[in-house]
């Protein structure tokens, strides 16, 4: 068995990151992952990697696109209010294809709102944020190993579309400490590995090719129209690739909770407790938020009386349920917001009401 | 018989987007004269802002890309700390780099990031059709100041190389001119030793170029040049505001 | 199958956080299943602190719980706070040395450490984290001893290795 060791969520985001190739960090203070930044700053180095505290997250996002435009993997983390000063950069990056990972590390809002975990952000992070047709696949592990394990694959999986993608957790998980066993060091990639795999890369052309641009700014509408078709092919690729789900006790659930990260973790005991009160119940945990898994929604058993969205958030994912669902079962909402999080028994007994309810 | 002139390799054979009069052309030639003669076209990366520059990259035979609105600095760091062994530069208008890229360029000189940064002060939005600038002069008309730019409304014209200059991380701060034949000569000294403190990792380097911009100040070429010499020098003086022993 | 679900609460700089990831280090090593949440807040010492760990020897979904098998309370407002999220039939160790209330309920066991007092004898009150902690263990054998001095040895190491003889000794000290 492989070695395991307790770590602070966001001290193993970093490690994982590290393992995972990346060798420059961009970053500025923002609780609830102020660790991240910490840990890369006294890590990065000792694998020859470079860490530089940003002047702000705009600048951060702005500094892992050129360091990312030479080809060497970037990976960068904020919190939800950060995140926003980065959706300028995430759009750009987009457009001009360059990889990057993004840790969001999320919080209660709107504006600056609290520093307790929170899921306001699936709108703006599955949505868009930026400008223009543009995806960014946005991944939400439930605990500290699978952020591990989606943080070490989402370096190749940025590089193969040539796009950001995201890594979402809330401040619980980056704050909460679990035994994980960590990837092994992938090999950072070499100049060699950059001039065969990334002929886009700036590097100084030596004299010995073209000079690469990378670009974003296309003034004339065809070529536009043209970018954006591109653009959009490789998205329905990530739509055909990319979705991850879990489903569990579906078969002859009268209910069936949809819920991701930390909330899906409260599902799985709320679950339990409803079970013992003679209520089956069933779970989909979206894995990918972006794209979303429509076609775990076909997976219901169609004795199902209802589905339920349980959120840290308004009912933001739950647009994109109903839209999965198609009618075909009702859909309600389970929440708590601004940094309150329910407990499993809290969960089940807003069940028991809404059951009571339909029936 | 003897060449006496050729183009520099440094700039690819095509014409170029900007307006007649428009002095983007010199101070393209310039820079990529500077990156021949050290012999650097092949190591060096370029960072085009937005504004009339951003299609820099058409005609400049470096690597370069573009960035969003005023982030050049921030992309330049980048890359710099990604590849501590190439040279370099953001190629930068004043409307991208004094307005809302103030905190990029402020920051970069601050952590005194090993690259240069030619900055374009024109005193007035280009590309986007001649609206004012933190540089337009006091008096000076634009399409968001009909009446001239008044102190009272929108503040003295901003002297970015001065601020810069208090910034220990900029370690070479020149101000130069594009009006006359003598200054385009000191430009192109200014902006030689700006990449030698680079190749020496010296610091920050920083050269602001007072360009014309004939479209938008509604004047011929001619007169654009003679504007510049008349109103912007006295406001911008030109001169070395800070240079390391090392490149003297 | 055991499942301890312990919470942890007092002030910031008591080294409430330090003992929850201890028991959840040492349950590790032991091969159980653990989580640590601690409660987070803006960076200041003397506000509240508190943890949740939980101890297995089965997967853990929730690292959130309804309801504590375990309450330790290092001051006074944790208990008057906190005394409820004990499950009937369980424990409350309560650090008398700062705590003068009374436990309100009687459907779980008491016990009372002179925590504080205990660490000044033993020539260091900042110690009072660690003699609780030697309670608990004794007193309802979470993780065993034994894995609990091997993670004490590993957290009074380095440039805090003078004060692991101290801490040894407070792990020690309390007798059921």
């Amino acid at each position: 068995m492989k070695e395991k060791k307790l770590m602070k969520g966001n001290e193993a985001f970093a490690e994982a990151a590290i393992r995972g190739g990346c060798s420059l960090y961009f970053g500025y203070p923002i609780t609830p992952q102020n660790e991240i930044p910490e840990y890369m700053s006294r890590e990065l180095h000792k694998v020859g990697g470079t860490f530089a505290q940003a002047e702000s997250e705009l600048a951060a996002i702005n500094m892992a696109y050129g360091g990312a435009l030479t080809g060497k993997h970037v990976f960068i983390s904020s919190s939800s209010p950060g995140i926003a000063l980065m959706q300028e950069g995430m759009s750009f990056l987009a457009s001009a294809e360059v990889p990057l990972v993004i840790m969001n590390v999320s919080r209660g809002g709107p504006g600056v709102g609290g520093i307790q975990p929170g899921q306001g952000d699936y709108r703006q992070v599955t949505k868009g944020g930026g400008n223009g047709d543009y995806h960014v696949p946005v991944f939400a592990p439930a605990s500290i190993q699978e952020s591990v394990d989606i943080i070490y694959e989402a370096v190749p999986i940025a590089d193969e579309y040539r796009n950001p993608v995201m890594v979402l957790v809330d401040g619980m998980l980056g704050q909460m400490m679990e035994p994980v066993v960590l990837p092994p060091i992938r090999r950072q990639i070499t100049s060699e590995e950059i001039a065969q795999k990334k002929p886009w890369a700036l590097t100084g052309h030596k004299g010995e090719r073209t000079h690469n641009v990378v670009k974003s700014l296309r003034l004339k509408p065809d070529e536009l129209e043209k970018h954006n078709i591109h653009l959009e092919d490789k998205y329905k690729k990530m739509k055909r690739e990319l979705i991850r789900y879990q489903t569990d006790r579906l078969q002859g659930a009268t209910v069936v909770f949809v819920a991701f990260g930390t909330m899906s973790r409260i599902i799985n005991e709320a679950v339990d407790h409803l079970e013992k009160a003679g209520i089956k119940a069933g779970i989909i945990r979206p894995i990918s938020l972006w794209p979303f898994p429509d076609q775990a929604f076909d997976e219901i058993d169609p004795c199902t009386k209802v589905i339920i969205s349980a959120e840290l958030s308004l009912g933001q994912m739950m647009e994109d349920i109903k839209s999965a669902v198609a009618g075909r079962f009702p859909v309600e909402l389970i929440y708590r917001v601004g940094g309150m999080v329910p407990t499993p028994m809290e969960v089940a007994d807003k069940t028991k009401k809404i059951l009571e309810v339909i029936a | 018989m003897k060449k006496i002139f050729e183009y520099t390799k440094g700039m690819l054979p095509v014409s170029t987007h900007y307006c007649p009069g428009c002095t983007h052309g010199i101070a393209h030639r310039l820079v990529m004269e500077v990156l021949e003669e050290r012999g650097l076209l092949g190591e060096s990366i370029g960072v085009a802002p937005i504004g009339c520059s951003i299609l820099s990259h058409n005609y400049m035979n470096v690597d370069m890309c573009e960035s969003a609105h005023g982030r050049a600095p921030a992309v330049a760091s980048g890359i710099r700390r990604a590849m501590p062994d190439k040279i370099v530069f953001t190629y930068q208008g004043d409307g991208d780099l004094a307005s809302i890229g103030a905190g990029e360029i402020v920051h970069a000189a601050h952590r005194g990031e090993k690259f240069t940064t030619i900055f374009v002060n024109n005193a007035i939005y280009g590309m986007t059709g001649g609206q004012m600038a933190p540089t337009t002069l006091i008096g000076q008309k634009s399409t968001t100041g009909i009446e001239g730019r008044k102190k009272e409304i929108s503040g003295m014209p901003l002297r970015v190389a001065e601020m810069l200059a208090t910034i220990d991380g900029a370690v070479f701060v020149e101000r130069v001119a594009l009006n006359t034949p003598a200054n385009i000569r000191k430009a192109k000294k200014a902006i030689d030793k700006a990449f030698a403190v680079q190749e020496k990792r010296l610091g920050f380097s920083f050269v602001e170029v007072l360009s014309t911009c004939p479209t938008n100040w509604g004047l011929n070429p001619v007169e654009s040049l003679k504007w510049l010499g008349k109103n912007m020098i006295p406001y911008y003086p030109l001169g070395n505001l800070r240079s390391p022993e090392e490149v003297e | 199958m055991a499942t301890h679900k312990i919470f942890i609460a007092g002030f910031g700089g008591q080294g409430i956080i330090l003992i929850g990831q201890m028991i959840a280090h040492a349950g590790m090593l032991e091969g159980k299943e653990v989580t640590f949440l601690p409660s987070y807040g803006p960076e200041m010492r003397g506000g509240t602190a508190n943890c949740t760990v939980i101890v297995s020897d089965a997967p853990i979904s929730c690292p959130i719980i309804d309801q504590a098998t375990c309450l330790v309370v290092m001051n006074q407002p944790s208990l008057i706070r906190f005394e409820k999220i004990v499950a009937p039939g369980g424990d409350i160790f309560v650090n008398t040395s700062l705590i003068k209330h009374k436990v309100e309920r009687e459907d779980v066991t008491v016990h009372n450490v002179d925590s504080g007092e205990i660490a000044k004898e033993l020539g260091n009150e900042r110690a009072a984290n660690i003699v609780m902690l030697g309670a608990l263990i004794k007193h309802l054998e979470i993780v065993k001893l034994e894995s609990i001095e091997k993670v004490l040895a590993e957290v009074f190491s380095g440039s805090k290795a003078d004060l692991l003889q101290l801490n040894q000794r407070a792990l020690s000290t309390w007798k059921k």
